[in-house]
C-alpha cells in the first residue's frame, strides 16, 4: 500500500485535471489560455470537483470470489481438482477412527460441495502413521474412511457415491518422523475419482 | 476360475530346476561293522566341528574349478545357518594341502585341528552339466557317515543348498531350509503408481533364496501388492493387490506364470493366510461393513466368516494343525492376539497383554508358539509367546522399528522387517534372538513369508 497510495493519488489528480480540463494529457502546473471544445463528449465539468471517478484498480478485488471459484470447479478437470481438493480432509488421533468437532466441521464443509456438484464420484482414502503396524493399520485405515462415509451419509450424501479404500501406512503423506508428519498421514483423503 | 496369464515367468527356469541325487556306495569298508555309526559327533556337549575345503575339480576348466569354489562356499554357509554344527574357520585350514580324490584326504592334519568331521566333494564336468559327489567322513575313524552324487544342474548354489539339507537331515534328522525362499514386498525399482497426483510410489511382490541370493520381481502391475504369502507347496503366492483399484486376494502360479483373483469385487480383502494343507486362505474383510476374518477355499468357494464383533479383527494365522486360528482384534481397546477355532465356533481367547500386539505368526511344529510385533517406545519389537504356558520372551530390543515376523519352515529362524539400519529391510534371527543376518539391501522391504 505504501506504493500504491502516492499513485492512487496521483492518479486522482491527474484525473481531476483532466475531468476540469476536459483534455487528454494531464499537463503541468502552466495554465493553457484556451481549452479544446471538445468539452460535449466529457462529463459536466463544473459541478463536480470533489467526488473521485470510480477506481479502476479496486475493480478486481470488488468481485466476489464465490462464484468464480465454482465455475473453476465445474471446469477443472479431475487432476486439477485432486491436485488442490475443494474437499477438505479429516484428520485424526492416535489409534482412533474418531471423528472430532474439526473433522466434522470439514465434513460439513465439504457436504454442501457433494450436494452442489452431485456427479461427483468420491473415494475416501483412509491413511495411517508409521506408528502402527502395516497390517493393524490397513484395518484403522479402512475404519476412518468407513467413519467419515458414515458421517457424511447422515448429512445426507447417497453412500453409492462415496467409495472407500484403505492405505494403511503405504503413501504417507509427510515422509518426516515426528508428531507433525504423523498428524498429517492420520486422514480421511478425498480423491474425486468422477464428475 | 479361469487363470490368465501372468507377467514374470522367469522364476521356472530359475526356480524349477530338477536335480537328481542319488545315494553313493561307500567305499569298501575294511571290516563289516557291528555298530554302524552314520552320525558324527563332537565332544560331549558342545557340537562336532566341521570343516568344508574346497571341493575337487576333475576338470581342468576354468567353470568348474569356478563350481568347486562356489559349492563349498556356499555350503559352508547354508550347514553354518542352523547352527547345528561348529565350524573351523576356513583361513585356519588354508594350509592344509588339498586332496585329489577321496582316497588322499589328510585325515591326520584335520584331527590336529581337532575337527570330528570333513566334507569332502568332487565336481566333474558331463556333458552340458556337472556331476557332483560329496563324501562325509568321520575324521576320529577316517569313514565315511554321508555320501551322495548330484547332477542335472550348473547352479553351483542349489548344488550346495541341496546337500546342506541332505547332509542335516541325515546327521541331525532336520529340515535345513537353505532350499527354502522368501517372498516380500518392495519398493526397490523406484516405479510410480499411473492415476494420482500424489505420484505415489508402487510396492511390488519380489522372492528370494533365503540367504538373500537370486532376488526376482513376481508382479508388475504398478499398483500396492503387499502381505505375499506362500502357498505350503512352494509353488504359489497369495497377496493383498490393488491392482482393481481396492485391495484384493489374489494368488500367482509363480511356475505356471497364472494369476488367480481368488476375493473377486467382494468389498475390501487383505493379509491372506494359507492354511497348513493348503486347500484354504484365511483374510481379513470389510466386506459385511466392518473388518472381520474370513475363510475361503483355494478356489475362491465356500466363503465363511469366523468373528463377529464391531472392534477391529484382522491378521489372521493357522495353527500348524490347520485347527485354530490367532488374530488381531482391538476389541479390548488396544491391538491385541486372540484364538478362535478354524470352524468359528466356540469361544475367542485372548492370549497377550501387551501395549499393542499384531502380526501373529504361528510356528511350525514341533513348536506351539506365536511370534509377533509388540510397539515397544516408538516403535515395534518381536516377541514370541508360548500357546501352552503364555510365555513371553523378546527378540530384538528396540534397534529400528521390528515387524511382520514369519517362520522358516523348521521354526528355528524368524524372518522379519526392521528398519535398524536405516531403511525397512528383511532380517533373519534365530529364535533365540541370536545370529541376526540382513537379507535385503535395496530399496524398501517389508513383510516377509518364508515358504514352507
Amino acid at each position: 500500500m505504501s506504493i500504491a497510495k502516492p499513485a492512487l493519488l496521483m492518479l486522482i489528480a491527474a484525473t481531476l485535471v483532466a475531468a476540469a480540463c476536459g483534455g487528454k494529457k494531464p499537463p503541468v502546473a502552466r495554465p493553457l489560455p484556451p481549452p479544446p471544445p471538445v468539452a460535449s463528449a466529457t462529463p459536466p465539468p463544473a459541478a463536480r470537483t470533489t467526488p473521485p471517478p470510480p477506481q479502476p484498480s479496486r475493480e478486481p478485488t470488488v468481485v466476489p470470489p464465490e462464484p468464480v471459484r465454482d465455475d473453476a470447479i465445474a471446469s477443472a478437470t479431475l487432476d486439477e481438482l485432486n491436485r488442490n481438493s475443494p474437499l477438505k480432509p479429516v484428520f485424526f488421533a492416535l489409534d482412533s477412527a474418531e471423528i472430532d468437532p474439526e473433522g466434522k466441521a470439514a465434513l460439513d464443509a465439504n457436504a454442501p460441495l457433494l450436494k452442489r456438484f452431485p456427479a461427483w464420484v468420491v473415494t475416501i482414502e483412509g491413511h495411517c502413521d508409521e506408528r502402527g503396524t502395516a497390517e493393524y493399520n490397513l484395518a484403522l485405515g479402512e475404519r476412518r474412511a468407513i467413519a467419515a462415509r458414515t458421517y457424511l451419509a447422515s448429512l445426507g450424501i447417497p453412500a453409492d457415491r462415496l467409495k472407500i479404500v484403505t492405505y494403511g501406512k503405504e503413501f504417507p503423506f509427510d515422509p518426516g518422523h515426528d508428531d507433525s508428519a504423523w498428524a498429517k498421514n492420520r486422514r480421511a483423503h478425498f480423491v474425486i475419482t468422477a464428475k | 476360475m479361469k487363470p490368465q496369464v501372468f507377467a514374470t515367468v522367469t522364476l521356472v527356469t530359475a526356480f524349477g530346476l530338477a536335480m537328481a541325487a542319488r545315494p553313493q556306495t561307500p567305499p569298501p569298508q575294511s571290516q563289516q561293522p557291528t555298530d554302524i555309526s552314520t552320525t558324527i559327533s563332537g565332544e560331549p556337549g558342545t557340537a562336532p566341528r566341521f570343516a568344508v575345503p574346497p571341493f575337487i575339480a576333475l576338470s581342468s576348466d576354468a567353470e568348474t574349478a569356478a563350481i568347486a569354489r562356489t559349492i563349498a562356499d556356499v555350503l559352508w554357509d547354508d550347514l553354518n545357518f542352523e547352527h547345528e554344527f561348529a565350524f573351523i574357520p576356513r583361513d585356519v585350514y588354508a594350509t592344509i594341502p588339498a586332496a585329489k580324490s577321496f582316497e588322499d584326504v589328510p585325515f591326520d592334519r584335520w584331527r590336529e585341528l581337532n575337527a570330528d568331521g570333513v566334507v569332502v566333494g568332487t565336481v566333474q564336468k558331463v556333458g552340458n552339466g556337472f556331476q557332483i559327489q560329496v563324501r562325509l567322513f568321520d575324521v576320529r575313524n577316517k569313514k565315511q557317515v554321508f555320501g551322495k552324487e548330484y547332477s542335472g544342474s550348473s547352479n553351483a548354489r542349489l548344488y550346495a543348498h541341496t546337500i546342506s539339507d541332505d547332509v542335516h537331515l541325515q546327521q541331525r534328522a532336520l529340515r535345513g531350509v537353505a532350499r527354502t525362499k522368501l517372498a516380500f514386498d518392495s519398493d526397490r525399482d523406484g516405479e510410480r503408481m499411473t492415476g494420482t497426483v500424489e505420484s505415489r510410489g508402487v510396492k511390488e511382490i519380489y522372492t528370494s533364496d533365503y540367504d538373500g541370493e537370486n532376488q526376482r520381481r513376481v508382479t508388475t502391475n504398478r499398483t500396492l501388492n503387499i502381505n505375499p504369502a506362500w502357498s505350503p507347496d512352494a509353488r504359489s503366492l497369495a497377496y493383498t493387490s490393488y491392482r482393481r483399484g481396492p485391495p484384493s486376494i489374489f494368488i500367482s502360479h509363480i511356475y505356471e506364470g497364472t494369476l488367480e483373483d481368488v476375493t473377486k469385487s467382494a468389498g475390501e480383502s487383505w493379509l491372506p493366510a494359507w492354511s497348513p494343507d493348503g486347500t484354504r486362505l484365511a483374510f481379513t474383510s470389510t466386506r459385511d461393513g466392518n473388518s472381520e476374518i474370513y475363510v475361503v477355499n483355494r478356489d475362491g468357494s465356500s466363503v465363511r466368516r469366523l468373528t463377529n464383533h464391531p472392534g477391529i479383527d484382522s491378521t489372521p494365522t493357522w495353527s500348524p494343525t490347520g485347527t485354530q486360528i490367532a488374530f488381531t482384534s482391538d476389541r479390548s481397546g488396544s491391538p491385541q492376539i486372540y484364538l478362535v477355532a478354524a470352524d468359528g465356533l466356540g469361544p475367542v481367547q485372548r492370549l497377550t497383554s501387551e501395549s499393542y500386539a499384531d502380526r501373529p505368526t504361528w510356528s511350525p511344529a514341533p513348536y506351539n508358539e506365536i511370534a509377533f510385533a509388540s510397539r515397544n517406545g516408538p516403535g515395534f519389537d518381536i516377541k514370541i509367546i508360548d500357546v501352552g504356558s503364555r510365555q513371553v520372551k523378546q527378540l530384538t530390543f528396540g534397534e529400528g522399528s521390528n515387524e511382520s515376523p514369519s517362520y522358516a519352515p523348521n521354526g528355528k529362524h524368524i524372518a522379519f522387517m526392521s528398519t535398524r539400519a536405516g531403511k525397512a529391510q528383511i532380517f533373519t534371527i534365530t529364535r533365540d534372538g541370536r545370529n541376526l543376518k540382513q537379507v535385503t539391501r535395496t530399496g524398501n522391504n517389508y513383510q516377509p513369508d518364508w515358504s514352507r
